[in-house]
């Protein structure tokens, strides 16, 4: 075997509830600014996604028509990300880009489904009924507004992203699994440069009640992820589209590429949540899988809120008292399979900008740090199964 | 011995357990039998009523029934199905501890019809809207639902039950999705990562609302009477895919790892490749350079050349569209070499998978080494004189067979292809 490539991060892109961009969001981040709206879906609490102009990105309307809200936010941060990376336009290397996306599902037609859910409470429900309200009311392209694959048939189409296209799918854990293999594909040299990241629309009401089932959404007030005690845990949905361009060392230096920093290991496992205890166990048996780590390191997490897998997350982060942590979930929500690119993202930003940005937690959990982070480590835990971590160096 | 690497240095990746669900039965004795035998699993649909629907029939898998009745719940239990066998065949491991992580193609999930009826119902009022909804889905009375109707549910439970090991990977590549299962293993095992991989691919989606989606995009056939002879490809009267359910399940292995411990070797991923059409949505670019460009890619992958292809196992949907892109690309990569090539489609008898097609028919294609007989496409009764390939018509043929390409492609520009062996070349 050959020694593994260096990985690069050389371009990102993001947009969120907290804007698009590195500097909006490096700002935002440093002024603490959260956006959070506890009306419009009241009780519950979401974090929506900023005002975007989508025609940067998309400038076809037919497109941006033929997409769901996740694929507009997918696509355009995927765009963002190729113009940070320099690839833009680039056809040579945009056809022969892999890509990896982690993917959900696109939103239902809810007054579709209303109607027909109204009917049978009415018992208007002849055998034939539920057929011939969808074969009526669906609209034929919403399929493929909804299909998990087609956020990244979406950016082919768009950006010409068009070497390979695989998408992950399984909540959180789908987005460690995209970093983990575009990472281990590039360094074992079976690929030179792929995008990777996710979308999601956390304005849903869909998505809303299937979390709902579970109890897991974020009721009536916002709280910082840290300040929600068991009785009042959760999750608030939030929108963001985070896309990462990564490629190893040598391609990036080929083309000039300035890096961001570089993405050194990803870990993932899927521990059986049965037992109390085994996320924390998980987590600990994943830390030293890193590399060498110091004892007063950065980490961002993407935790939840939700229980009981945030107590088992703090339980693991008890364990390394000098790190300075902060949680994605305080300013951004939960944004599922986007949780770990951003993370990734922040990570990269931060040690490109040559600082962590300041905790925003009441709890105190969250410490100071200045300096110049020279690794921060990834972490996200699924809100009912999957864990990870990742590092992310300042490149020597 | 022959080297456990491969020309390019690689560890050579082999078969050592397969497993197969079809609406033409259960397990590769079965399905095999049928599928030489000609035989068709489409029929027409007893599951839900079939009132006001353009198309009626489809593979469906219904001899497996899951309680609460779901397509994601059928969808897992085929996959359950497929792997116990693949696993029983290869005998790696112990029962519940899998050495090597787990790939899976499955359909995306949502909530589904019943269960979204039983909630509405729970609202208990005639007149409500999504919030009343919302108020009574909480307090754990659905909490099941969750579960069930999570992206990660059907891997998390594989990988629970057979002790695979890592992050279980959920994947989507469309109507390729079970070709990627296996490139992802593929890749694993020749980075070194892994000595094995359990590669599943599962679909049993086949339900009022996809069958709906499917037909309001005219991709599904419509000639219902007879279900049988529905599924049409390369004929001239062809007109759409039939919706179809199954499962496959591989077990990888590295050639090495294999030989070790005196596993049966079924046969050698030789090769495999991928490339992205961005053209539109659903439709080929009409050059077919994405679908040339991945068959060349798995030439090359392979480190073989068209003229070591003697078999292609098509794509092969029998819609108007796919079945001349992909005569059109063939005859493009293999020349005049194109018409003599045996080209079988296993959709003219179990329909089309969706997102298990890719192992399924891989699967076949192995068994079509192994047993030197290559099955046939079925439904041939009028030639598309476009397409001037020996498709196999309607019989199954004894062959000396070495090399065969599997071809899959999907919705979002997906066009994946596999190049299976008997041994390692």
């Amino acid at each position: 075997m050959t020694e593994p490539k260096e990985v690069w991060i050389t371009g990102i892109g993001i947009v969120s509830s907290l804007g698009e961009g590195l500097d909006a969001h490096w700002d935002a981040l440093n002024a603490r600014r959260i956006n959070v709206d506890e009306k419009r879906f009241a009780p519950y609490v979401v974090h929506p996604l900023a005002p975007v102009s989508f025609d940067a990105q998309i400038p076809k309307k037919g497109d941006q028509r033929q997409m769901e809200a996740w694929q507009r936010i997918g696509t355009y941060a995927a765009g963002l990300a190729l113009d940070s990376a320099g690839v833009k336009g680039n056809q040579e290397i945009l056809g022969r880009m892999d890509m990896i996306v982690a993917a959900g599902g696109g939103e239902r037609d809810v007054p579709v489904d209303m109607a027909i859910l109204n009917s049978y409470a009415k018992g208007n429900s002849s055998p034939a009924f539920l057929n011939e309200r969808l074969l009526n009311d669906l609209r034929p392209t919403l399929f493929l507004a909804q299909l998990s694959n087609l956020l990244a048939g979406n950016i082919a189409i768009v950006h010409g992203v068009s070497g390979t296209s695989r998408t992950f799918m399984g909540e959180e854990a789908a987005s460690i699994d995209a970093a983990r293999i575009a990472l281990a594909r590039i360094a074992s040299g079976q690929s030179d440069i792929a995008l990777v990241g996710a979308a999601h629309n956390g304005e849903r009401t869909d998505l809303l009640i299937l979390y709902e089932f579970g109890d897991f959404n974020l009721t009536d007030r916002f709280a910082p992820v840290w300040a929600r005690d068991k009785d009042d845990s959760g999750f608030a949905l939030g929108s963001a589209g985070v896309f990462l361009v990564m490629e190893s060392r040598e391609h990036a230096e080929a083309r000039g590429a300035k890096p961001y920093a570089r993405l050194t290991k990803v870990v993932a496992d899927l521990a059986q949540r049965k037992q109390p205890g085994a996320v924390t166990k998980s987590l600990e048996a994943l830390w030293p899988k890193l590399g060498t780590l110091g004892d007063d390191g950065a980490l961002i997490t993407g935790t939840t809120g939700v229980e009981p897998v945030t107590s088992e997350e703090k339980a693991f982060l008890s364990q390394h008292p000098g790190y300075a942590v902060r949680a994605t979930g305080t300013m951004f929500g939960h944004t599922l399979e986007t949780q770990f690119p951003l993370g990734l993202a922040l990570a990269a930003l931060s040690i490109s900008r040559g600082a962590l940005f300041p905790p925003n937690d009441p709890t105190g959990l969250e410490i100071e740090k200045s300096g110049a982070p020279a690794q921060i480590v990834v972490m996200g835990a699924g809100h009912w199964q999957g864990e990870g971590l990742a590092l992310v160096e300042a490149i020597k | 011995m022959t080297a456990p690497r491969d020309k390019f240095g690689r560890p050579i990746v082999v078969v050592t357990g397969m497993g197969v669900v079809t609406s033409l039965g259960a397990g590769k004795e079965d399905n095999w039998a049928r599928l030489t035998a000609g035989e068709s699993g489409i029929r027409t649909v007893t599951r839900f009523p079939i009132d006001g629907l353009k198309t009626t029939m489809a593979g469906t898998v219904d001899f497996v029934t899951v309680d609460p009745s779901s397509s994601t719940g059928l969808t897992e239990r085929l996959a359950d199905i497929a792997a116990e066998e693949a696993l029983g065949q290869s005998g790696i491991g112990s029962k519940g501890d899998f050495p090597g992580p787990l790939f899976l193609a499955v359909a995306p999930v949502e909530v589904e019809w019943p269960q979204r009826i039983e909630v509405g119902q729970a609202v208990g009022k005639a007149d409500f809207d999504v919030n009343d909804l919302l108020a009574i889905s909480g307090g754990g009375k659905f909490a099941k639902y969750h579960h069930r109707f999570m992206f990660g549910s059907v891997a998390g439970y594989l990988a629970e039950k057979f002790g695979t090991k890592g992050s279980p990977i959920s994947l989507s590549t469309a109507c390729a999705s079970g070709a990627t299962a296996i490139q992802l293993g593929v890749e694993a095992i020749r980075r070194g990562e892994a000595d094995a991989a359990l590669c599943v691919a599962t679909d049993g989606s086949v339900n009022p609302e996809a069958l709906i989606r499917f037909s309001l995009l005219s991709a599904l056939s419509t000639q219902n009477d007879p279900p049988q002879a529905a599924s049409k490809p390369f004929s001239k009267n062809r007109d759409g895919f039939v919706m179809a359910e199954g499962a496959g399940a591989l077990v990888l292995e590295s050639y090495e790892a294999a030989m070790a411990r005196g596993a049966p070797i079924l046969g050698v991923v030789a090769g495999c490749g991928e490339l992205t059409d961005s053209f539109h949505r659903t439709r080929s670019s009409p050059d077919g350079k994405p679908i040339i460009g991945c068959m060349h890619k798995t030439l090359a992958d392979a480190g073989l050349t068209t003229d070591q292809i003697d078999h292609i196992n098509a794509h092969g949907t029998a819609t108007p569209e796919n079945d001349r892109m992909e005569f059109q690309t063939m005859f493009n990569v293999f020349g005049e070499r194109a018409k003599q090539i045996p080209v079988s489609s296993n959709k003219s008898m179990v329909g089309h998978t969706i997102s298990a097609a890719g192992a399924v028919e891989a699967i076949f294609s192995l068994l079509t080494l192994e047993h030197q007989r290559i099955p046939p496409t079925i439904n041939y009764d009028v030639p598309d004189p476009a397409i001037p390939l020996d498709v196999v018509p309607n019989k199954a043929r004894d062959a000396r067979v070495t090399a065969v390409m599997s071809n899959s492609f999907g919705f979002g520009g997906q066009n994946a292809s596999l190049i299976l062996t008997r041994e390692p070349i």
